[in-house]
């Protein structure tokens, strides 16, 4: 027994010291094509594959299926990309780190992947997109926010990221501002839920915030769990500093409560309450019931007199295919990074005599990051060097009913800024 | 010979099978299944699942009986009953509006149940599910040796089928381009390809089925030192194949076999301290936590840097923090027993992860956002980049800590901690000192959790504090016992099963917990023992687990105790 | 853990303690320490007014109702075969859902606030019998075959329980949220003694002292709950003394399985709104509080509700407060578990003592 202990030990070691296993490299010439980094080849008759790496199963699964959506609807829509159909697979990320890398690995090990799309939440595209990258797969989110993913210091590992989503440090102003110019609020408290999302956006506004109104202005930075159902204490605690506004850019559940509650503990009763685009959805107004009345979101957009008629359009086509109405804030962005995706592949693809088609991946991301003034769902996309391509129209809502059959953005809830 | 009590007994398993199917269909897995086609054109993923159904409803049907026609009759009265049950559900929905509150009676369901062609077609739904139930009662008929050859081919034919995807990652290379191209469509088999599955694996079954026992019977004959040479070729032979999986598998299953690597190592560790010595301890994760976050900190590039060390040295320092924190996790919870130890250790793991999401010790361990930037190991130059080389770190940190837990659980303290975990009072009577042992435990079981931590941090890159929440722990907990608790290659085999399937089922996430639950009821009634038992506890629990005299629970438990 | 001393001389008293009994005691003193360092902190600071503590108060001890109703269920069905039901809050939960349906179907046809007694009561028979049903499915299924398989088997199997009827229900109800309608006679205060307290929360407290005196009277009192508790006592026994154990063992799922339901509506009514997953972390929590206040223990289970409540909604802010600690009420969980544990290092059977069977003075 010890022999084969030991046998095996150092079998292990050698294998182990020598063990490099380069990954074959892609082609870099293929029919007409040369790209450094590979070259995809669709044969004719065949579709051309798209990914989508979303949080379609679990809890937060809303936000994943919505977005898959719209990027089912833009299929639906372009019919065929140069000539050739397309084909959507995808894999389920969970909304946690490990969701995303494991979800990126599988896409990036299947060779006929043109691009993707997704992910939904930060967590996954920290790891997930240079893994994707790395395959030489180029990313466009419809709903990351996090600052941090086209932030110039990102890092060469992010070269194939880029987002139609606005950037949260954009979010966060305009609602700070909007706190502080529009609704002439001195003193405010934020409660975030301990998600990156969440944590991030509750920063920007407390450093807007206490920049425009002084030192001190912010009364109470708190936190809870997303479990957590009883939020009287927490609101209690804040209600003693008497803020004036409570901003939390939380999800449905945690925000439907801190809703609720809050027009049940003394002393908050004449408070104003503001949420962020994760909790902007017509299930929000079921959770929160009459007690959103009359409280603000911020969100992008999506009133057709920003978004315009092509957007209407595209809710009656949902309405059609789905017979609901969209369930988070997200689907135009996503329909519009699949078109961006769709017109950079016509752009940069090849046909050879045969009629198959070769997409160089160099070119295909480069062809995205050059994107200029392309109109789109939510507004003119213009891609900068690091990959943020929203037109970030941040809008700031009043809620009149809380009626989820009377859900429509720009009506009801209103839209009160700019 | 009381015939009719028979007959009540087939009903009610019809009527069972027929309420699985019904709830299956309302649940939306037969509907989530439908757009896989397992062979393109001719029977999509709902039908399937229905078929296998009403099969399977026969064959249990038709157990209880001695004759071929009795079976025969009992399957399709079953499967007649299967058929029924799903009619009325059909019809029941033309009446009431299902929709309202069970949003899985889509019309689409319904176009699937009546195979596109509305109710009338309901009495021939009913006759044709009877003739299935017949089939799967003649099944039984058939000789054993027969039979698993015909299960092998289905089964393999469905795997595949609904598997495809993963099968096609396999065959990316060119050089099968031209096979993956007569096999599979992109939604499934084609009718070829079906072929080929089948003819492939009833022939390998079949070749299977006729030489074993003759090889037995060769290898029992062979002297002991060939057979030992054998032993230790194959042995070597399964090494070698391991180690060069990753070559051949490419990077995601690489990556699933490291996630199952990282389970099984906290698998071990956790069997050390719930199978050796009886602590059951479910806020394990907490020393999966502080492993990552030890190598996190002390290795990130980013601004929360406590150093700047190599990951070899950071997991040597994680292992004496893991082995720290281990010791001050036991201390407290010395005296509590049983059940409740259960609920404290719970209480200690969630403890661990609120502080590293709190925004008091954001400054410290970066709160919500985590720490990021986490580079990769590098040894004498050879960067471990992707999953492929992080693999060879999973597997050489799981050899190593398996040969630990052997050694351990022959000694003298391996010993002390079994005694400990039949009867603590006794132990202690016979001079064991129970503080010392306990504390070795957790504190080694630790040890264990943290090298796993200290793996995952490098191959995530980042650290999210809702990485570590307690259905990790319980997935380790099911995952030991689900492989044989107290056994060592049964954690890897749990961890296999419960790690490695669901992540390759990936594409049915819905559904992936759904049928992990149902897994986890149906592996403890039917085999409680787990799938690769440690010797004594296969005993001991094939005497204990009492068996209700209820028709299928009696046949499958014996059916598979008499498995070799 | 520490070792009796009368028999020895009281002078070599150092030579017996242990380096554990020392780290215990340290343990405990640091716990104490902070405790009364964050005590003294907040009174210094007197940031809140003496009402605002009443609310503290209030919201804890309502909070703790609830889960005082769902530990009731845990705890009688350890008490009687000693296994962790892991699937008792997803009875609760799906007690709660499909009554929401039943609700729904009331308040579109304006019964909902006209009577609304009534349809409170059509409510809670929906969620309890359902529950019930569903338990003992459960019971059946999964636990029935393991009764005498060793401790991890059920557990393992309860588990496995809970995960399906959790997806069970998200694939037959959806995974949103859906909003119970609200009553109008329960919306607003009541004032008690000029306190004021929400008339949903007082109607959550009423009704755990409700539920639990009629159980505890009825395991106490009547035939089925001497049988019961005799079982609880040694199973085996009470079969050779012809008790009908498998029927006993029905009965208490049934039971623990309607409490639930009602423990759900009754959440629906605070909360508000229900979802497939609300069911895991309130089990979890409800276990908690059976254990501290001792399992198999009926009064236990409303002490140790009440108790992990105040300690979840009062301590942050009494004392992580004073520590200078941001954000405390993300710690709150932190600071029930360590009090777990400290009432655990005390009194490892929980305040009251486990057992159903016997009876405290």
């Amino acid at each position: 027994m010890k022999r084969l202990y030991t046998a095996s030990a150092l079998a292990l070691a050698v294998l182990l010291a020598v063990g490099v296993f380069v990954p074959t490299s892609p082609a870099a010439t293929v029919g007409p094509v040369t790209d450094p980094i590979g070259v995809v080849k669709v044969n004719r008759g065949q579709p051309i594959t798209i990914a989508y790496w979303m949080v379609v199963a679990g809890p937060d699964a809303s936000l994943g299926i919505d977005t898959r959506r719209g990027v089912e609807i833009a299929i639906a829509d372009k019919g065929r990309v140069a000539g050739f159909p397309v084909r959507l697979i995808g894999e389920d990320t969970g909304c946690n780190a490990e969701g995303g890398v494991t979800a990126a690995t599988k896409l990036a090990a299947n060779k006929a992947i043109v691009a993707a799309i997704g992910s939904n939440c930060s967590s996954e595209a920290v790891p997930g997109a240079p893994i994707l990258w790395k395959a030489g797969i180029v990313t466009v989110s419809p709903s990351n926010t996090a600052p941090r993913l086209t932030a110039p210091d990102r890092g060469p590992d992010y070269g194939g990221y880029l987002r139609t989503a606005h950037n949260d440090s954009v979010q966060g102003r305009v609602a700070a501002q909007f706190a502080y110019n529009k609704l002439g609020v001195r003193k405010a408290a934020t409660i975030h839920d301990g998600s990156p999302y969440a944590e991030g956006l509750a920063n920007v506004f407390a450093d807007v915030f206490s920049r425009l109104a002084g030192a001190g202005s912010i009364t109470a930075r708190e936190a809870i769990s997303p479990t957590d159902t009883d939020m009287r204490p927490v609101l209690s605690k804040i209600a003693a500093g008497n803020p004036q506004l409570i901003y939390y850019p939380i999800f449905i559940a945690a925000g439907g409560f801190v809703t609720r509650q809050a027009k049940e503990v003394s002393g908050l009763a004449n408070v104003k309450l503001m949420g962020a685009d994760g909790m902007f959805s017509p299930d929000f107004w079921k959770a929160a019931g009459d007690a959103a009345k009359g409280m603000y979101h911020t969100s992008p957009d999506l009133s057709a007199a920003a978004l315009g008629p092509e957007y209407v359009k595209f809710l009656e086509k949902h309405q059609k295919r789905y017979n609901e109405k969209p369930l988070a804030p997200f689907h135009p962005h996503a329909y519009d990074a699949a078109m961006i995706i769709f017109a950079a592949i016509e752009k940069v693809g090849k046909k050879d005599s045969a009629g198959n088609l070769y997409i160089g991946r160099k070119a295909l991301r480069d062809a995205l990051f050059a994107t200029k003034g392309y109109k789109g769902l939510t507004g003119t996309l213009t891609c900068n060097q690091y990959g943020d391509c929203a037109d970030p129209k941040i809008a700031a809502y009043q809620t009149i009913s809380a009626d989820p059959a009377k859900w429509n953005p720009g009506t009801d809830p209103k839209k009160v800024f700019p | 010979m009381t015939s009719i009590p028979r007959w009540r007994d087939t009903v009610r398993t019809g009527l069972l099978w027929g309420a699985g199917a019904v709830f299956t269909s309302l649940v939306g897995l037969v509907a989530a299944l439908q757009p896989r086609q397992i062979i393109t054109g001719v029977i999509s993923g709902g039908h399937a699942l229905l078929l296998v159904a009403l099969v399977a409803a026969g064959i249990s049907a038709a157990r209880r009986y001695a004759d071929a026609p009795r079976r025969a009759a009992a399957g399709a009265l079953a499967g007649a009953i299967v058929g029924a049950s799903v009619a009325a559900l059909v019809l029941l929905a033309r009446v009431v509006n299902l929709r309202a509150m069970i949003v899985g009676a889509t019309p689409e369901l319904f176009a699937l149940l009546t195979l596109g062609r509305g109710s009338g077609v309901l009495p021939w739904i009913v006759l044709g599910a009877a003739g299935l139930g017949a089939l799967g009662g003649l099944l039984t008929v058939l000789p054993r040796q027969v039979r698993s050859i015909v299960t092998t081919g289905a089964a393999t034919l469905l795997g595949v089928g609904l598997l495809q995807e993963q099968v096609q990652l396999l065959l990316q290379s060119d050089r099968v381009a031209r096979l993956r191209e007569i096999v599979f469509t992109f939604d499934g088999l084609t009718p070829v390809g079906a072929g080929l599955v089948v003819a492939l694996s009833t022939v390998l079954s079949g070749v299977w089925q006729w030489q074993q026992p003759k090889t037995k019977e060769r290898m029992a004959a062979l002297p002991p030192t060939r057979r030992r040479v054998l032993q230790i070729v194959g042995f070597a032979a399964g090494l070698g194949a391991i180690l060069v999986l990753p070559l051949f598998v490419g990077p995601f299953f690489s990556q699933v076999l490291v996630l199952v690597g990282l389970y099984t190592l906290m698998g071990l560790g956790l069997n050390l301290e719930v199978g050796f010595a009886g602590l059951l301890d479910i806020g394990f994760v907490a020393f999966f936590a502080i492993g990552a976050y030890t190598v996190g900190l002390l290795t990130t590039t980013g601004p929360l840097a406590i150093a700047h060390v190599s990951w070899w040295t950071a997991t040597m320092i994680a292992v004496v923090v893991s082995l720290i924190s281990g010791v001050l996790f036991g201390l407290p919870i010395l005296g509590i027993r049983g059940d409740y130890l259960a609920i404290a250790t719970l209480g200690f793991g969630e403890i661990i992860r609120l502080l590293v999401l709190s925004d008091f010790l954001r400054p410290v361990l970066g709160g919500s956002q985590g720490v990021l930037s986490i580079p990769k190991p590098v040894l004498f130059g050879f960067e471990f980049r992707g999953p492929e080389q992080i693999f060879f770190l999973a597997l050489g940190a799981s050899a190593i800590i398996a040969f630990i837990a052997a050694r351990l659980r022959d000694s003298r303290l391996g010993r002390a901690w079994m005694a400990m975990r039949e009867d603590e009072d006794v132990a202690q009577a016979m001079g064991i000192n129970l503080v010392n042992v306990k504390l070795l435990a957790y504190g080694i079981g630790a040890v264990f959790a943290g090298v796993s931590g200290a793996i995952f941090a490098v191959m995530v890159g980042s650290i999210f504090p809702h990485s570590f929440s307690v259905l990790v722990s319980i997935n380790v907990l099911a995952l030991i016992i689900v492989g044989g608790m107290g056994s060592l290659p049964g954690v890897a085999v749990g961890a296999l099963f419960l790690v490695g399937l669901p992540e390759l089922l990936r594409e049915f996430s819905d559904y992936r917990f759904l049928v992990y639950g149902a897994a986890l009821m149906a592996m403890m009634i039917l085999r409680p023992e787990g799938l690769w038992p440690a010797p004594a506890q296969r005993r001991e629990l094939h005497e204990e687990v009492a068996r209700i005299p209820e028709g299928e629970l009696v046949e499958a438990g014996a059916a598979g105790a008499e498995d070799p | 853990m520490s070792v009796n001393t009368t028999i020895l001389p009281r002078s070599t008293w150092w030579r017996r303690v242990s380096v554990v009994d020392l780290y215990l005691w340290a343990f405990r003193l640091a716990v104490i320490l902070v405790i009364v360092w964050g005590l003294v902190g907040t009174v210094r600071a007197a940031r809140y007014g003496g009402d605002v503590w009443v609310d503290f108060v209030i919201f804890g001890l309502s909070q703790g109702a609830i889960y005082a109703l769902i530990a009731l269920g845990y705890t009688m069905v350890y008490g009687i075969l000693r296994m962790i039901n892991f699937a008792h809050g997803d009875i609760f939960m799906v007690g709660a859902y499909t009554a929401y349906y039943a609700a729904r179907a009331l308040f579109q046809r304006g019964i909902f606030n006209r009577h609304p007694l009534f349809s409170l009561a059509v409510v809670l028979a929906v969620a309890m019998v359902v529950a019930l049903v569903t338990a003992l499915v459960v019971e059946r299924v999964a636990y029935r075959p393991l009764r005498r398989a060793p401790r991890l088997v059920p557990l393992i199997s309860a588990i496995g329980a809970s995960f399906f009827i959790e997806y069970a229900v998200r694939g037959l109800y959806g995974s949103g949220f859906q909003a119970y309608p609200e009553f109008e006679i329960f919306k607003g205060e009541w004032t008690v003694f000029g306190i004021g307290i929400l008339r949903t929360q007082a109607v959550v407290i009423v009704s755990a002292l409700i539920l639990m005196t009629a159980l505890y009277l009825f395991v106490m009192r009547t035939k089925t709950g001497t049988a019961m508790r005799s079982v609880s006592e040694d199973i085996e026994v009470a079969a050779l003394m012809g008790i009908n154990v498998d029927r006993i063992i029905v009965i208490t799922f049934a039971i623990g399985g309607a409490a639930a339901g009602a423990a759900g509506v009754l959440y629906a009514l605070v909360f508000k709104q229900v979802h497939f997953f609300m069911g895991f972390y309130p089990g979890i929590k409800a276990f908690t509080a059976a254990v501290l206040g001792g399992i198999g223990n009926i009064p236990g289970a409303l002490l140790g509700g009440i108790a992990l409540g105040l300690i979840e909604s009062v301590a942050p802010i009494l004392v992580l407060d004073g520590l200078g600690i941001v954000a405390p009420y993300q710690l709150k969980d932190v600071t029930a578990f360590i009090m777990l544990v400290m009432v655990l290092i005390f009194r490892p059977s929980g305040i009251l003592g486990e057992r159903l069977a016997s009876k405290k003075a």
